[in-house]
């Protein structure tokens, strides 16, 4: 299984019940959240009841909890917004982040420095918040999803990543392609796409999360009930749901009639459903982040 | 027809050759290319380049209902000079929220930044690649899970109606509820930083880690170098580079400690221990709607933040190290 390199020592018996246990605890402070989470969220609210709060162990499988937030309501049209948007958002941004990526990738073309410089400036500019939120009411995207999606469309470091990777393909492949008569759209498409399937994915991935977990862009641009993002629905059950004393933030429900406060385990399918997304891409790019993390940081 | 061919003759030679091609056929070569860039260059000119030049209001008395639209507003408001940054300089308010960032920095400084680091060399030394994936794959998690989430975990867990409080109850101890207290408040959102991005921090450490010239641990053991010689004089060397890097990022980011953690917490342990500059501008500009006092703040932020950083860059160079960008 594992080889002891020659010139290392036996390990001590501490030190390998040291490292066991710190490693441990690691793992499980981050595991154990998340079970309880899950567990409590299927579970009826008599378990919830007898056990006091959360329940850890499982007892039954009761969903009702989902079928709840799935079938109507406030919450149903939060996890609706937040698909659209990361759906919709992803695609923009990586076509748009594909197109520069690969426009910047030959060094020597025509106005290929100041437009990077143009795009690696956004690194230590920053637009600050107020001018971007007269910037964007101003273009009337107030209550209009694009503002979930255009403000945060283009990230100069996803950017960076690709042009990485795309310059790394050897360009005697793009010449042949050239001299065949493929245009740059056709030679993006058919040959460095395929190449690059995986740090395109990673990119994209990256994307997606960034887009289902946006939740400040929604309290700054989106005043109305039925188009705010899970992440905000997540912020005012679980977060404000103590003092719903605040007009802003009041939490209409209409799937539960608008009066009764939401269950435990409502609270905890809300949870669970916004981690869910994450969860489903994470083994995918999970082999590969590491190595589009580090072309970034080296270059970046 | 025949212009193709001839163009790409000198375009596979080298960079010079290229250079003597007219602006006229390289833009008869490249202009797919430039089409390409134009809509990342439009999206990031109307949200980030004009958004920034919009920090000019920091110098107005910006009224938006002087106009019909924000732009119009912009060119009828009053123009008062340093009206704005004179108010800031003399609230309290402001400087507690300096302060209260800078706090944070120093703070996350001594009891983040060093753990990701230990934890890379920790899984470094295990030898199992089994165990080092699982443990990988499990703390680099948190990483994608939004603030929203993190702040609500820590709430079941330590909040007042949270799993440990309770279970505490039940047998019979009481314990506070850390959520809400100002006093430890450092030490929470220190905690739900490291939940979240510790493992993450880690990636780029094992990455230096891996790096290393095993060569040069088995010259030092055969010299009769033990394990924490080699760690000490291999191994921290080997990170020294990376961690200059990561240290010279954070100064620069000092007056940014980030801002969805703290507006989701700031009304949970109030104003005096969770504010900081992003909420103060947030509070200040589009709350209170002060749109000139809250653009200063954050413009104060942002050029204090650019002179961080090309001042940390010039210190690692006199150093001798790399930092992030080169002399040149």
């Amino acid at each position: 299984m594992s080889v002891r390199p020659v010139w290392e020592e036996k390990p001590s018996l501490l030190g390998r019940v040291g490292k066991g246990t710190i490693l441990t605890v690691v793992v499980l402070a981050v595991l154990v959240p998340l079970w309880v989470v899950l567990v409590t969220s299927l579970s009826s609210e008599a378990t919830i009841n007898n056990a006091g709060g959360y329940v850890f162990l499982p007892r039954e499988f009761d969903p009702s909890a989902y079928i709840v937030i799935f079938t109507g309501g406030q919450i149903t049209d939060a996890i609706l917004v937040s698909t659209v948007v990361a759906v919709a958002g992803t695609a923009l941004s990586l076509v748009v982040t594909v197109l520069a990526a690969y426009g910047l990738s030959r060094p020597g073309s025509l106005g290929h420095r100041p437009i990077l410089f143009y795009f690696l400036l956004t690194f230590l500019i920053y637009p600050g918040m107020i001018p971007s939120y007269l910037v964007v009411t101003g273009l009337g995207l107030k209550d209009n999803l694009l503002s979930l999606i255009l403000p945060t469309a283009i990230s100069a470091f996803n950017l960076v990543v690709l042009r990485a990777f795309f310059m790394n393909i050897p360009g005697e492949l793009l010449d042949s392609a050239r001299i065949d008569g493929a245009g740059e759209l056709r030679i993006l498409w058919r040959i460095v796409l395929p190449l690059s399937k995986a740090v395109t994915a990673v990119v994209g991935l990256f994307y997606a999360v960034g887009y289902w977990n946006a939740f400040f862009n929604a309290v700054l641009y989106i005043d109305r009930n039925d188009l705010q993002p899970v992440q905000r629905v997540l912020q005012q059950f679980i977060l404000a749901g103590q003092s719903p004393t605040s007009s802003g933030t009041a939490v209409y429900v209409p799937g539960l009639g608008s009066a009764i406060p939401p269950t435990l385990a409502i609270k905890m399918a809300v949870v669970v459903v916004t981690i869910v997304p994450a969860l489903l891409v994470y083994p995918f790019i999970q082999r590969h982040f590491t190595k589009g993390v580090i072309i970034g940081a080296v270059k970046g | 027809m025949s212009a193709i061919p001839s163009v790409f003759r000198k375009a596979a030679r080298s960079e010079p050759v290229r250079q003597q091609l007219t602006v006229r056929a390289r833009l008869r070569r490249d202009w797919p290319l430039l089409l390409m860039c134009v809509p990342a260059m439009g999206l990031l000119l109307v949200f980030h380049y004009i958004p920034a030049l919009g920090n000019v209001i920091a110098f107005q008395d910006y009224n938006p209902y002087v106009g019909d639209n924000p732009l119009e507003a912009f060119l009828y408001s009053e123009w008062i000079g340093f009206g704005n940054f004179e108010y800031l300089f003399t609230t309290s308010a402001f400087w507690d929220a300096v302060r209260n960032t800078l706090t944070i920095t120093a703070f996350q400084l001594i009891f983040y930044f060093p753990i990701p680091i230990a934890l890379a060399m920790l899984l470094n030394s295990i030898l199992s690649p089994r165990i080092r994936s699982l443990v990988q794959s499990v703390v680099y998690l948190p990483h994608f899970f939004s603030w929203v989430l993190v702040v609500s975990l820590f709430q079941m867990m330590f909040g007042g109606a949270g799993l440990i409080v309770q279970t505490a109850g039940q047998a019979g101890f009481t314990v506070p509820d850390i959520m809400t207290n100002p006093d430890t408040f450092l030490f929470l959102i220190t905690a739900q930083s490291l939940w979240k991005d510790a493992g993450w921090g880690m990636i780029v450490f094992l990455a230096a880690l891996a790096a290393i010239d095993t060569n040069l641990y088995e010259a030092a053991a055969a010299d009769g170098a033990g394990r924490w010689r080699r760690l000490w004089h291999i191994t921290l060397p080997g990170l020294r580079p990376v961690i200059i890097l990561l240290l010279i990022l954070r100064l620069g980011d000092a007056l940014n400690v980030g801002f969805e953690q703290f507006v989701l917490q700031r009304e949970a342990v109030g104003r005096d221990a969770a504010e900081v500059l992003d909420t103060y501008v947030y509070y200040q500009g589009i709350a209170v709607q002060q749109w000139g006092v809250g653009a200063a703040a954050g413009l104060f932020k942002a050029v204090v933040g650019l002179l961080l950083i090309v001042g940390a860059n010039k210190v690692a160079h006199r150093f001798g190290e790399q930092g992030i960008y080169s002399k040149s």
